[in-house]
């Protein structure tokens, strides 16, 4: 394994009385798929919310590329190349799918009307209809709301637009949860797709057969700690379910 | 429906100029601008020596225009998911501290006879009292995170109050001459008048706003989903201060333009502008839930009501039929929003 491009070390968050992690670890490399499992209250969601800067954690420390890095917010989060994927809430419904690709990252037109803030809709629809054809994902119509199309279209539009603007990390909570059987293939191959391009993906799946088809490799959390790494083409769901419930713990993965 | 069906996209490289997405917002404006031409139709029909006259068509418009300016700050407001009540009392509140900031800059307190230096400065205290009202709206619904109904229901008492107070009541009637025989009944181009012509160039540059820059989409993403808009990095709370502040500002102008038109500060004529605004917006297609709406659609909407009541004058009906009228119309266009919605996400 290269050296880590993303290395969380004991991170630590309370809520209140509530110990979410205690000292959970993690690393990931460029080019890498690595699947991020536990029961629920794990802290999964606590964790990818650290990493992505939209929680600070309480001690503990995350290195980006060997140096240590804060992320008081996602803002700083995806200026580093890090970038998220909700489950839920990702998208504006009433805006187009171009819309949606470059909110908060418009192109401007250039001169004057640019300065006074005009956009440059046929370019961003351009490099929409390109990045949506390069990552395979299939709309009928670029120019519908999004909230017209179906929810499957909807999601993928939404990893669309975390892989498009990510130079290094990508963080994937349950992005398949809510699709059907075809849709759930497009976004693992848009995964397959962005780790080939060198870039980290995280994955949060409760679907082990998708984590072992997808993953390299899969490291489990359970009680706010990591319990088990395995290298997902030399492990079996026993095992990760195993890991996952505290029937199997490795000495040495914490 | 025909002409979208007929205008299915298609999949070819080149993009297309006018999005669906327009072209659906604007579907919603083709019914509207419909039934507006209907309603004038209809009257010119039963009347046709005294519907289509230079008169009534300058009349129209010249009553529409104050509200229209309120109106096309409302839509942005009202596309952000949010409501301003207070417009007509900053609108009151602005023409009173302009009215009295020109008197006392004039001789003996009576500002009749003063002059463009004057009136200037009169605009500029208009637009920054309104501009205040707007900031305050806008950081309390923003930052203090109060429903904007309750912040600029508070607004909308406090504003009228504010003014009140400033005058004692009663209204402030010494205008400048000059700002009443120019803005307030001059016409250009021989028959257009100027009020008109202020409020036109504030609705299109509106409608630049909104529809073409940044500043616009960011107030359709933070209407459709302030979740999401503030996940992609977009200053929310901001934007939400900014929208505010503008629709302030524009009831400032509004303010100045009744203040020239009426020649006095109009006191009790305003308790209902904001509801009128609200209504031609949403008759004009701009969803209550906020992520859509236009400023073309708040045009026609805006004329709605006062087609309506010009009409009825007309032709003789009794005018209180007039808001029963644009009552029923308007429920109507909120039930095929909600009903349009509803279609939408039951996918």
């Amino acid at each position: 394994m290269s050296s880590p491009l993303l290395q969380a070390r004991s991170l630590v968050k309370h809520y209140g009385s509530v110990e979410a992690l205690r000292g959970a670890s993690f690393e990931v490399s460029a080019g890498e798929v690595v699947s991020l499992i536990g029961d629920n209250g794990a802290g999964k969601s606590t964790f990818i919310k650290c990493l992505s800067g939209a929680e600070q954690p309480d001690s503990g420390e995350i290195l980006l590329g060997g140096e240590q890095v804060r992320l008081d917010s996602p803002t700083t989060a995806r200026a580093l190349g890090i970038e998220t994927v909700y489950q839920d809430l990702a998208v504006a419904p009433d805006l187009d799918p171009a819309a949606n690709l470059f909110l908060g990252r418009e192109l401007k037109r250039r001169g004057l009307l640019g300065a006074l803030g005009m956009l440059d809709k046929a370019e961003m629809r351009r490099r929409a209809r390109a990045e949506f054809s390069r990552l395979g994902v299939n709309l009928q119509s670029l120019d519908v709301p999004i909230g017209a199309l179906s929810g499957g279209q909807r999601q993928s539009v939404a990893v669309a637009r975390s892989v498009v603007w990510a130079s290094k990390v990508v963080f994937m909570d349950e992005p398949t949860a809510a699709l059907g059987v075809v849709q759930r293939e497009r976004v693992l191959d848009v995964i397959r797709k962005v780790r080939d391009q060198g870039i980290a993906v995280v994955l949060i799946s409760h679907n082990m057969p998708e984590v072992l088809s997808v993953s390299d490799r899969v490291e489990v959390l359970r009680l706010g700690r990591r319990v088990a790494r395995f290298k997902a083409a030399e492990t079996s769901l026993e095992e990760l379910v195993g890991a996952m419930t505290g029937a199997l713990v490795q000495e040495d993965a914490a | 429906m025909t002409s979208t069906v007929a205008e299915k996209p298609t999949e070819d490289d080149t993009p297309r100029r006018r999005p669906l997405r327009l072209r659906l917002a604007s579907a919603n404006t083709l019914w509207i601008s419909l039934v507006l031409l209907a309603l004038i139709a209809v009257f010119a029909a039963i009347n046709p020596g005294a519907v289509l006259t230079l008169f009534n068509l300058q009349t129209t418009l010249i009553e529409t225009s104050v509200l229209l300016v309120l109106a096309v700050g409302m839509t942005f407001v009202i596309i952000t998911s949010g409501i301003d009540l207070s417009v007509g009392s900053v609108l009151v509140f602005s023409g009173i501290t302009s009215a009295l900031v020109m008197n006392a800059m004039s001789p003996g307190g009576d500002s009749t006879g003063a002059g463009w230096g004057v009136i200037t400065v009169g605009l500029l205290v208009a637009l920054v009292s309104g501009a205040a009202w707007g900031l305050l709206n806008g950081i309390l619904v923003a930052k203090a995170k109060i429903p904007p109904l309750i912040v600029t229901l508070g607004s909308f008492g406090a504003a009228l109050g504010a003014g009140e107070l400033l005058t004692g009541g009663s209204d402030v009637r010494t205008v400048p001459d000059a700002l009443a025989t120019t803005l307030g009944s001059g016409t250009s181009f021989g028959v257009v008048p100027n009020l008109v012509i202020l409020a036109a160039v504030v609705t299109a540059v509106g409608a630049w706003l909104l529809g073409t820059t940044k500043f616009g989409r960011y107030t359709y993403a933070v209407g459709s989903n302030e979740v999401a808009a503030r996940r992609t990095g977009i200053a929310v709370t901001r934007h939400l201060v900014l929208v505010y502040l503008l629709t302030g500002v524009l009831a400032g102008l509004a303010g100045f333009m009744s203040l020239a038109y009426f020649r006095t500060t109009t006191l009790t004529s305003h308790s209902t502008d904001n509801l009128n605004a609200i209504a031609g917006v949403v008759l004009g297609g701009t969803s209550l839930f906020g992520g859509v709406g236009s400023i073309i659609g708040t045009v026609v909407g805006v004329f709605i009501p006062a087609v309506l009541q010009k009409g009825f004058v007309i032709i003789g009906v009794n005018v209180y039929w007039q808001p029963i009228a644009v009552a029923i119309v308007l429920v109507a266009a909120v039930w095929f929003d909600q009903a349009r919605r509803r279609a939408r996400n039951s996918r």
